[in-house]
């Protein structure tokens, strides 16, 4: 058969596929919402705002795994690198003589130094990542298995294998532990909790990276055909490099955020496993993990469908292990459906 | 040797070039020259070093020896990119395309026009629309995705790339091969356009009429060497053939005086689930059967589905006395071996030893109840690396250090140990020496008429080829596939290489047959 003359049936495709997938989120919305009615169930006011902390953690640090596996590669690291922003954050916030005077001193540039220095450190597990695979041409899953288990074992080393809890009295008055002010309800201005709107922020922003920037393009072509790439004069490499370091950065925003989540102190053991949530929302999403295809906007949904189910387990009074059956299911389903559709395109 | 082409104003030269691998010659001093604006048939058979040739000048490979000039400057091309941007362009038979992205991203990739860091789309379209228009592309929007277009449309999204960054010397490999006869037309049309705007376009095939309908010159290539040049129309086409083949060919494949018996292999109305659409054959204990084609005709598929590695849609296959499903287990069980086309992904586990390559499909009798003795395993490939021979250190050496002749000689041996009586082999010469190949014809016919003296039966066997002399030399019978059907086994005494092509391009008085889907 003669090709197709226009994009008209792979647009429409697409289209369906997002709907298909907005339609998976309100089912699953629905579903616990149904089962757990009451004012103490899945809708109430008190667990949307629950849903709002964690999804902010989830969707932000899948921003970043979005770009990496459509750039054909996996960050493994990204549930330790949020531990250790998060304990990076906390630990500079702890500094000082006998109990953290500096953060007591000068409250507004201790935050901000905080946030730096996590941000330094997610980058630097991130660039690692992106030298590894592209000097050392390493698989990235081995990779970043091992930086995962090495970025896990600093934030332990940092924290002194303890929690760390910089001056609650202090802190919890500072914006970065009000990231995701309970305070504030869907119902009153601005709506939603700071870092809510911060994940939309770089969600857009991402997302016009991918669209509209030569590396956001490049970094599709790098993950559909890699030899064609390099065949072509992309610069694979830098492209493979900017995208981990791009993955930590995200991973180390998700762990300042995840920071506030806790109320302000820092726990080295916490976030573990939380790579697995994350790549499970962008397959969800629609991206494929043999690279070259997904969407931002997509991984938003599956990161919101991927919460809700987490926590939609809990309202229904699953014991844990039955919640994690459930997730390992949802998330063998989510790559079994991207097998099949890779199957039908090739 | 023949004399060196002297055009007046080449645009590109190639003197003396050498290739080696390890201590074999891929490439024995081959002579090359190409002008502007023209069309230069590159021809030989499978294995005669075009490819190779190609990829020297796309920088693929770098030359051992020898000198290319291009456009009156040296040229070395350090690798694919170096030569592209130099204007040296290959389109080869596997596209290189991303499929993912969309036709005017995959036209742009690597030049693509931005602002900053920005992409401009508007440009991008727009650029992508001309290079479209050019190969006459115009049914299809930049924004389409690559990966769902037909594959003619593919092919010709990649000559816009090419077009788009300005390529001077086109190469396009065997580019007809999975074309319909239709769209081979507009490739010809637009290779003409191309040729009329001072491109030098590097064609290689086999087809001949292909090569009388499109090229101004040729070069011939044999056993990695130049054989002939000339103007196309100053040289007839059996001249042509000649140099091609060469050799005499009695030598290299001898053939027995074979006695047909009971059928061991029949097919009716078999059909894959893409390809092939139609086949029929029988196949009887102690014959040799060739399968031949073109690339892509479904000549593999139909070896595949047989042997239960793709689906099978209809008809009916008798194995000896076996009905019923296909799949590998069950087919290795009721005496039927494959070897594989591609034995470096497929046929053979390239990191284990030859022991367990060759002892895998049969593992009894290797110890006490399932347990396997390493000892025994390699002691039961003794007598088949002495007999074919595998040239190796023992049998516990790695397939991956072993020649691709030796390699390829394990991957049969694995149906002698399994001792299977019918043996479907896929291009079983494909890339390996002469001298292998030699060994590989004298072990076919050795099978085929079994051994009375220690009561070996002969075995059936059917055979896949490329190589058209390889075909008339080993075969009793051949049949030629065309676009997914099977024709009619005929004695090979009825077949030449000329009407085995003419065959497979469909060009027969079977020219009713359906245009390929």
């Amino acid at each position: 058969m003669s090709e197709p003359t226009d994009t008209a049936p792979s647009q429409s495709k697409r289209v369906l596929a997002f709907a298909a997938r907005l339609v998976a989120l309100v089912c699953v919305y629905l579903f616990f919402a149904v089962l757990t009615p009451g004012s103490k169930g899945f809708t109430s006011d008190a667990n949307t705002q629950l849903m709002l902390q964690d999804i902010a953690v989830v969707a932000m640090c899948a921003i970043g795994m979005t770009l990496v596996i459509i750039a054909g590669g996996i960050d493994l690291s990204a549930g330790s690198t949020i531990a250790l922003a998060m304990i990076t954050t906390a630990y500079v916030l702890n500094l000082g003589p006998k109990g953290a005077e500096w953060v007591r001193s000068s409250p507004h540039i201790m935050p901000i130094l905080a946030v730096l220095a996590a941000m330094a450190v997610s980058g630097l597990v991130g660039l690692i990542n992106g030298l590894l695979v592209t000097s050392l041409r390493m698989v990235p899953f081995i990779v970043t298995l091992g930086t995962m288990q090495m970025a896990r074992g600093l934030a332990k080393l940092v924290a002194n294998e303890q929690n760390i809890y910089p001056p609650s009295d202090v802190v919890g008055d500072l914006w970065i532990a009000r990231l995701l002010d309970p305070a504030r309800t869907v119902f009153t201005f601005p709506f939603l909790p700071t870092a809510v709107w911060l994940v939309i922020l770089c969600a857009l922003l991402a997302s016009l990276f991918l669209r509209y920037t030569r590396l956001g393009r490049h970094t599709f072509a790098v993950g559909s055909n890699e030899k064609t790439a390099v065949l072509c004069g992309v610069p694979v490499l830098r492209t493979k490099l900017a995208v981990y370091l791009i993955s930590g950065l995200f991973s180390g925003l998700a762990g300042i955020i995840f920071f506030a989540r806790l109320g302000g102190i820092g726990q080295p053991t916490e976030a573990i496993g939380y790579e697995l949530f994350v790549i499970a929302a962008v397959v969800i999403g629609g991206a494929s993990l043999l690279g070259g295809r997904g969407t931002v906007l997509g991984t938003m949904i599956g990161a919101l469908i991927i919460t809700i189910l987490r926590n939609g387990g809990v309202k229904m009074g699953w014991p844990q292990y039955t919640q994690e059956i459930v997730m390992g299911a949802v998330i063998i389903v989510a790559v079994a459906i991207d097998n099949l559709r890779n199957r039908r395109r090739s | 040797m023949v004399s060196p082409p002297s055009l007046p104003n080449p645009l590109l030269t190639m003197r003396g070039v050498q290739k080696r691998f390890g201590a074999t010659y891929a490439l024995r001093g081959v002579d090359l020259e190409v002008a502007a604006g023209s069309v230069h048939a590159l021809i030989g058979e499978n294995g005669a070093g075009k490819s190779t040739l190609m990829k020297t000048l796309s920088g693929a490979y770098q030359a051992d020896a020898g000198e290319m000039t291009f456009g009156g400057q040296p040229y070395r091309p350090a690798n694919p990119l170096d030569a592209r941007s130099q204007g040296v362009c290959m389109i080869y038979q596997e596209l290189a395309l991303a499929p993912d992205l969309s036709v005017m991203e995959n036209i742009l990739l690597g030049i693509e026009p931005t602002w900053g860091p920005f992409m401009r789309w508007s440009e991008t379209r727009s650029i992508a629309q001309r290079a479209l228009n050019e190969v006459g592309l115009e049914t299809v929007t930049p924004e389409a995705i690559v990966g769902q277009l037909s594959i003619a449309s593919q092919q010709l999204v990649e000559i816009a790339r090419a077009v788009a960054v300005g390529c001077k010397i086109l190469v396009l490999d065997e580019p007809t091969s999975s074309l319909t006869q239709k769209d081979v037309a507009k490739l010809f049309s637009l290779v003409r356009r191309l040729k009329e705007k001072g491109i030098a376009i590097v064609y290689i095939s086999h087809a001949l009429e292909e090569v009388q309908a499109l090229c101004d010159r040729f070069t011939v290539m044999r056993d990695g060497e130049t054989v002939g040049h000339g103007r196309v129309e100053d040289v007839p086409v059996h001249r042509i053939i000649s140099m091609m083949v060469g050799r005499e060919v009695s030598d290299l494949y001898p053939r027995s005086v074979r006695r047909p018996a009971e059928i061991v292999l029949e097919m009716k109305d078999f059909a894959g689930a893409s390809l092939p659409r139609k086949a029929a054959l029988t196949l009887h204990r102690g014959e040799v059967v060739g399968i031949a084609g073109l690339i892509g005709a479904g000549r593999t598929e139909m070896l595949r589905s047989l042997f239960g590695l793709e689906p099978v849609k209809s008809g009916e296959v008798r194995i000896g006395a076996f009905r019923g499903e296909a799949s590998p287990g069950r087919r290795w069980a009721q005496g039927v071996g494959l070897v594989s086309e591609d034995r470096k992904t497929e046929g053979l586990a390239q990191n284990l030893s030859i022991a367990e390559n060759l002892t895998l499909t049969r593992l009894t009798g290797m110890g006490p109840w399932r347990f396997i003795r390493p000892s025994r395993q390699r002691a039961a490939c003794k007598p088949w690396i002495d007999a074919l021979p595998i040239k190796c250190r023992d049998a516990g050496q790695a397939v991956e250090d072993l020649s691709g002749g030796n390699q390829q000689k394990v991957a049969i041996a694995r149906l002698l140990h399994h001792d299977a009586d019918l043996f479907l082999l896929d291009e079983p010469t494909r890339g390996i020496d002469v001298g292998s190949k030699a060994q590989i014809y004298a072990l076919i016919d050795r099978l085929a008429l079994g051994d009375p003296g220690t009561g070996k039966k002969p075995k059936a066997i059917l055979v896949v080829s490329s190589y058209l002399p390889e075909l008339l030399g080993i075969c009793d019978r051949i049949a030629v596939m065309t676009r997914g059907v099977l024709g009619e086994a005929l004695p090979v005494a009825s077949w030449t290489e000329h009407s085995l092509m003419l065959a497979a391009t469909g060009q027969t008085s079977d020219a009713s047959s359906p245009p390929a889907v």
